[in-house]
């Protein structure tokens, strides 16, 4: 599945991740954490996973990380894709 | 506990051959005796005010000497920059840093650092860029970090040999008698002075206040003051006297601190009569809040507090909830008054407070102490020195000393501090050795060192959240989710040494 | 984990800290909002991130999820995202005819066997916020089987009612006591309203005691520093405890007997002195009374 436009989810608050999902050919993970020398490695497979599982081969993912439990960047990741595959309401 | 083949590669360093590694809090048993003095002889009638330059020259100041500063004055002091400036000018190099405590103020002195001015380095804590210069390994040799007790056990037995101690003096006669109540810079307690006011060769009192007549409040006497020297400020006053802690708003920490409160009324180490100590910090000061109110409901006070002192601790004294209290530092203006003022409240050394090697430390007295922690491991060895990454932001301080003194430690930690959980299996440096650690209390649960079976018995059927260490590692790590570990440099770049002397621990390099 | 209600806090879905650290503050229940602490923009993101904190941690608390009101475009994925999860309960706001509850519950039933899950496991809590609502309360309380509590809204009660906000509630007076009436009846829990100025302690305490007098068993906090104050006027005294376990004493030795009548200090003990006694007991337990 290919996105249709750009989406956000989540904020720059302590313990959350803005994700931000671009279209684009193939899938890429851009990170920026705070904690990203013992949890880069981590979100990154968190991130790959949740667009696998939502059939998306292609997306510019971008993150930025504040301490972000592996359940909330997977929930923002997954509410980023889903916004960004949303057709705008005319 | 620590690794052979690092202490084999410490006693390879020149002055560091006899470092010995730590083998328990109370292993050591010293021979011997206390270091001894130049013996100083002083006509009536002689002067001691004198320029900074005139007194290096008088007190013989040369390369490779050890000097020493204390940090009562926080992070307002401006009396180090101003003597190694000063000595910097002269040429005078490679010497030893002693100071009780180096804070980010100190910063300052880098230059000083880069140009090989100081060399080397001994102080309790270390953080901002002098920390960075210390674990870039940009020393002559790795740094020694010290408890107070610790310090003080050094210089009396010798083993730290100060040549010339400047004092940062608040207020000082014409003769040399010096207190830290008065002044404009007043800082109250000058505990951490009063070691090397005692033993170095030469005492130099560094003062913005000096007086004509003699003081009335004395803490240190004019017979240990060689020269004094006069300046316009010693440093500034509001990054001295920190306004008052305030008790902690953080819903999470009130919970640890609610905790902590009800896991010591549950003890018999809650007693009329009682002696405690309660660390520095929001938390402290909020488990204090707590434990107060349980003292009014039961009647007691405690006979005597101990430990840095602050507007809470002269509340409680002033309500007669504490009876005396024996106060090494003093961190805002009502404690710095108080103990100008209130004869109940009492000025000690550093010595007299943690060093294990005397009569009796007043850490001995305590009942119970509640501390904090960066770090604990599942063996209760905790870490107050570096983060996680093995960076220094922190100081041992008198935390080994009050975790040793005290029949009953406690820590008050949060068990994740963002997604980076701070129970570990590992700390990254040890500090506090697990032997002298009781009672872990974290917003998720309490655990209690098995060493300690009857504290463990005490908190049965009081509905307190109490779990295995291992349970709440397990729960940490659930929460944090899987991490790469932190690589580890080999280089050491500083000495953890334990309070009487033995090496618990490295600080490594970044 | 304890049997008890006493406290129901809410913790807003979309903030991640707030969610992992909500079970710490002794709450015997916390409430996941996707409802009004969310603005709507964000409710698709709480939505997720309840679905995901749920799915990996557990809070060792009861936990219930307070969806939005069925006349949302939200209703309906809330539902079908939060029911597989088997949270102890939905709250569903604007509780107003007994045919909201059973529209639910049938809504649920079928979430429930879309999932394999035994029907009936996820239970409902009814907020009612109207007039409308509160007129019906019994009816609400007493329309589907899944029900275990009824609770006043009083924000937007006082809206639908044009009423003056008063500091001590007088207002919302007739609203409590008929809602707590209609618990009893209906066998339900009463859950009383969410005092929303958390930083009048003293206010907040009175308010609680008062509550318990008309009967309410469980308060709605939102603020962690609420959630101790409910549980010291709640729980029992201890010459409440005392008198719980001579009630209990006396009935096990009449059970032992056989006797048919049984007394305590020449007053007849009935059954529902003997449930009131034993509440009373778990009550304390949970308090960390010595019984």
């Amino acid at each position: 599945m290919k996105l249709i436009k750009a989406a956000m989810a989540g904020t720059l608050e302590s313990s959350d991740v803005m994700v931000t999902v671009e279209p684009a050919e193939d899938l890429t993970i851009d990170l920026e954490s705070n904690v990203a020398q013992q949890f880069g490695d981590s979100i990154k497979a968190t991130a790959l996973k949740v667009a696998k599982e939502m059939s998306i081969t292609g997306a510019s993912i971008r993150l930025i990380d504040h301490g972000a439990l592996d359940c909330t960047i997977r929930a923002r990741i997954e509410t980023a894709i889903k916004r960004a595959l949303k057709e705008e309401v005319q | 506990m620590l690794d052979t083949k690092i202490l084999a590669e410490i006693n390879k360093i020149p002055g560091y051959e006899h470092k010995k590694a730590f083998s328990g809090a109370f292993a050591t048993k010293p021979t011997g005796y206390t270091a001894a003095k130049p013996i100083k002889c002083v006509k009536p009638g002689t002067k001691k005010v004198y320029s900074l330059n005139d007194i290096l020259d008088a007190v013989g100041l040369k390369d490779g000497m050890t000097i020493s500063f204390h940090h009562c004055l926080r992070n307002g002091d401006a009396v180090m920059k101003y003597v190694v400036d000063a000595i910097a000018k002269k040429g005078i190099k490679d010497l030893t840093l002693s100071a009780s405590s180096l804070s980010k103020v100190q910063d300052c002195l880098l230059p000083h650092f880069e140009s090989g001015v100081i060399t080397r380095v001994d102080t309790s804590g270390s953080r901002s860029e002098l920390g960075r210069f210390i674990q870039e390994g940009k020393l002559a040799k790795p740094a020694i970090f010290r408890t107070h007790g610790g310090r003080a056990r050094a210089i009396e037995t010798g083993e730290l040999h100060i040549n010339v101690a400047f004092i940062a003096a608040p207020r000082c006669d014409k003769y040399g008698n010096i207190n830290g109540v008065e002044g404009k810079s007043a800082c109250g307690s000058l505990g951490y002075a009063m070691p090397d006011a005692e033993y170095a060769d030469y005492v130099v009192a560094v003062t913005d206040s000096l007086s004509d007549l003699p003081l009335d409040y004395v803490s240190i006497p004019q017979t240990q003051v060689d020269y004094i020297t006069e300046v316009d400020s010693i440093g500034d006053p509001s990054g001295i006297a920190t306004g008052s802690i305030r008790v902690s708003k953080n819903p999470a920490e009130l919970v640890i601190s609610k905790y902590a409160a009800d896991v010591i009324a549950a003890t018999e180490y809650f007693h009329d009569q009682m002696i405690f100590q309660f660390g520095t910090g929001g938390m402290a000061i909020a488990t204090a809040g707590y434990i107060r109110e349980k003292m009014l409901a039961k009647k007691y006070v405690a006979s005597a507090g101990v430990g840095g002192v602050s507007g809470f601790h002269v509340q409680m004294l002033n309500e007669g909830l504490i009876k005396t209290f024996y106060d090494p530092q003093d961190f805002d203006l009502t404690a710095i008054k108080s103990l100008g003022t209130n004869p109940k409240h009492h000025e000690i050394s550093a010595s007299a407070y943690a060093n294990p090697f005397n009569a009796n430390p007043y850490v001995n007295l305590l009942d119970f102490a509640v501390l904090s922690a960066t770090e604990i491991d599942v063996n209760f060895n905790v870490n107050v020195l570096t983060d996680s990454y093995g960076k220094l932001l922190g100081a041992p301080g008198g935390h080994p000393d009050a975790a040793a003194g005290a029949k009953m430690t406690i820590i008050t930690m949060p068990l994740l501090r963002g997604r980076l959980p701070m129970l570990l299996d590992n700390v990254t440096t040890i500090v506090t050795p697990g032997e002298t650690v009781d009672v872990l209390v974290t917003e998720y649960g309490i655990a209690v060192n098995p060493r300690r079976p009857d504290i463990a018995e005490s908190l049965k059927g009081k509905a307190l959240p109490v779990k295995s260490i291992e349970e709440l590692k397990a729960k940490a790590d659930a929460l944090a989710g899987k991490r790469t570990p932190l690589p580890k440099s080999d280089k050491i770049c500083g000495l953890v040494e334990y309070r009487d002397g033995t090496i618990i621990d490295i600080v490594r390099g970044i | 984990m304890n049997s008890l209600y006493r406290t129901m806090m809410f913790v807003p879905g979309n903030a991640p800290a707030k969610l992992t650290k909500a079970e710490i503050y002794g709450a015997d229940c916390v409430i996941f909002d996707l409802e009004d602490a969310v603005s709507v923009k964000e409710k698709d993101a709480a939505r997720d991130l309840v679905r995901t904190f749920l799915s990996t941690y557990r809070p060792d608390c009861r936990v219930g999820i307070r969806v939005n009101a069925q006349d949302t475009p939200y209703y309906e994925e809330d539902v079908k995202a939060m029911v597989p999860l088997k949270p102890d309960f939905l709250r569903l706001p604007k509780s107003e005819t007994a045919k909201n509850m059973r529209d639910l519950d049938t809504f649920m039933t079928k979430c429930e066997e879309k999932a394999g899950i035994p029907v009936g496991t996820v239970k409902i809590v009814a907020t009612i916020e109207t007039a409308l609502g509160v007129q019906n309360a019994f009816e609400v309380a007493t329309a589907s089987k899944r029900i275990i509590g009824i609770g006043l809204g009083a924000e937007d009660f006082r809206t639908d009612m044009r009423m003056t906000r008063s500091e001590d509630g007088q207002e919302i007076l007739y609203a409590r006591n008929r809602i707590s009436l209609a618990a009893h009846a209906a066998g339900v829990m009463p859950l009383d309203y969410v005092y929303s100025n958390f930083k009048n302690t003293e206010g907040f305490i009175a308010d609680v005691k008062f509550g318990k007098m008309l009967g309410f068993t469980c308060k709605s906090v939102i603020h962690p520093s609420q959630v101790p104050l409910v549980h010291s006027v709640y729980d029992p005294t201890d010459k409440e405890v005392e008198h719980a376990k001579q009630v209990l004493a006396v009935y096990d030795e009449a059970m032992k007997k056989g006797s048919g009548v049984i007394a305590l200090n020449g007053k007849m003990i009935d059954m529902p002195m003997v449930t009131r006694a034993k509440a009373v007991l778990e009550y304390a337990k949970a308090s960390g009374k010595e019984i």
